[in-house]
């Protein structure tokens, strides 16, 4: 019952609108379009609980309370500070790019919520499973990177400017080891399809067999959403909040709950490549397959938020040389004796 | 290719953003504007290989293009920073030269267009589902030195452009 409690609400509205007698094209689309309104409702409150977790995690390592006032546990603190942001004016600086400057923040979350629609929340729950679902998941957050960069630009100040030359030098940099370590996760799969990558971790995990492709997926990923200790673009000491430091109000909470739902991207992202995405461990299937992929999706995010509050933020010239000297090299490696592993086994007929 | 009524609609809609936006990436006064006209004309480019059935090819479309050619002209853009960023996308007086190249240009593509069996390619067998595969085993087959080839000049790029940058490293160290 609980198992396919989504599935379940899907299949009760497709039937409900076959009972109404329209086409089934249209029905489907009908389903499709409620599929993904209910992922983005989801994504976007999301995105606001996330804030307020970031907090308590933040007060619980530094032996705080935290918000504790708004609400049973200060639950309603971030609903309060958004109605607070929404109620402020939009300040653009004299010298901005105007239209440019208002695109930014709006834009900047349609990759994370394209890229939303291909993740399998659980057993049969991907709002689209696709062939190329992991291509097309990283072809679309690499359209992120632009955005960033529009509204440091169109600031026109001289901090939004250096702040999107580091979004853009460390989002293409993180990039390329990102996608070389899910290279090898996808080798052992043999299929770019969300569904094939999790239905071959059902006996072991890909963080097992592929530990080395994890930990350079998940440095690079936490460097891809500009998350200390690769938080340069927005070091407060030097650049005030790079690219987003003329923006306030609503438009500077639009970037800042970006973040968030990024966050969420790559925890959900590591989860269906490394830790065997809706898959139960150690044949605990009484607990519905969805429950299990938001724990292993909570788990590596409180993981992040914990390096934010444990690390110093690392050295710009740092930065750049780990990427390119250690972790791309360490990518290539892996790749390479994933490929000689995968022919030994075969060769042994295993 | 479908032919329903949707994918002709879908196309007209993609072929004016295309064109619109391609039009405005070369009137735009600001090179910044340009830029993200360019970006859309790219991804809507990728809409048309969905149109095809291709969805390897979009992806790679927005990936390779609104995702990393963009990123390279931003970042020339972010290097030769200019006060005054209103006029940087001007014109030349090269009317003639460019208005020839043009006319050349369209006149191998009818030239092309016309020689080009095109009943027979619509007619000719479904795209499978999976596409990824079939374009693998072809470029590790059948197109393999062009393969090759291209990554070993991507190699001699990369190296090259390391030289020149190691160069002004040396001499700024000498400088010292």
């Amino acid at each position: 019952m609980l198992e396919n409690l989504f599935v379940g609400i899907a299949d009760w509205l497709r039937s409900l609108l076959g009972g109404l007698g329209t086409p089934v094209e249209i029905n489907e689309a009908i389903v499709m379009l409620v599929k993904l309104v209910a992922i983005l409702v989801f994504i976007l409150i999301n995105a606001l609980w996330l804030v307020y977790m970031e907090r308590k995690v933040a007060a619980y390592m530094q032996a705080r309370i935290g918000p504790n006032r708004v609400g049973p546990k200060g639950l309603l603190q971030t609903t309060a500070d958004i109605g607070k942001l929404i109620s402020k004016e939009i300040v653009i600086p004299g010298k901005a790019d105007k239209v440019v400057f208002l695109l930014a923040p709006v834009l900047i979350f349609v990759p994370t919520l394209m890229v939303f629609a291909v993740i399998p929340f659980g057993k049969n729950m991907a709002a689209i499973d696709m062939n190329i679902g992991v291509f097309y998941l990283l072809a679309i957050a690499s359209l992120s990177t632009l955005f960033f960069w529009m509204g440091g630009w169109a600031s026109n100040s001289k901090y939004s400017l250096i702040g999107s030359m580091r979004v853009v030098a460390q989002m293409v940099s993180y990039e390329l080891p990102l996608v070389l370590g899910l290279l090898g996760v996808i080798m052992i799969a043999g299929s770019l399809k969300m569904s094939d990558i999790i239905a071959a971790q059902e006996h072991t995990w890909f963080i097992f067999t592929q530990p080395i492709a994890f930990l350079i997926y998940f440095t690079a990923a936490v460097a891809e959403t500009n998350r200390c200790p690769f938080d340069l673009v927005e070091g407060e000491s030097e650049i005030i909040a790079g690219p987003y430091t003329e923006y306030g109000g609503m438009a500077f909470a639009m970037f800042f709950l970006a973040e968030y739902a990024n966050i969420m991207v790559i925890c959900a992202m590591a989860t269906i490549m490394f830790l065997g995405g809706w898959h139960a461990p150690f044949g605990l299937d009484f607990i519905p397959s969805w429950v299990w992929f938001f724990l292993k999706m909570y788990a590596l995010i409180f993981v992040v938020m914990q390096l934010r509050w444990t690390y110093p933020r690392i050295r710009v010239d740092q930065l750049m040389g780990f990427s390119w000297k250690v972790l791309v090299p360490l990518a290539l490696a892996n790749i390479f004796i994933t490929g000689i592993g995968m022919k030994i086994y075969q060769a042994i007929g295993w | 290719m479908e032919t329903s009524i949707y994918s002709v609609i879908a196309f007209y809609g993609l072929a004016i953003t295309i064109l619109g936006n391609a039009t405005l990436v070369v009137f735009a006064r600001n090179i910044v504007h340009s830029v993200l006209f360019l970006a859309v004309t790219f991804i809507a480019m990728g809409g048309l290989f969905l149109l095809l059935d291709a969805d390897f090819l979009a992806a790679v479309q927005v990936l390779v293009y609104a995702g990393a050619v963009c990123i390279m002209v931003v970042f020339g853009i972010m290097l030769i920073q200019r006060a005054d960023m209103k006029a940087t996308n001007q014109f030349n007086r090269q009317i003639f030269a460019g208005g020839g190249l043009v006319a050349l240009v369209v006149a191998m593509c009818a030239v092309f267009a016309g020689r080009t069996a095109w009943t027979e390619l619509v007619a000719a067998q479904e795209v499978p589902a999976g596409t990824v595969q079939f374009i693998g085993e072809l470029l590790l087959s059948k197109y393999v030195i062009p393969f090759e080839v291209a990554a070993l000049l991507l190699l001699v790029a990369l190296i090259g452009a390391i030289v020149i940058a190691r160069d002004e490293e040396v001499k700024a160290n000498a400088g010292d």
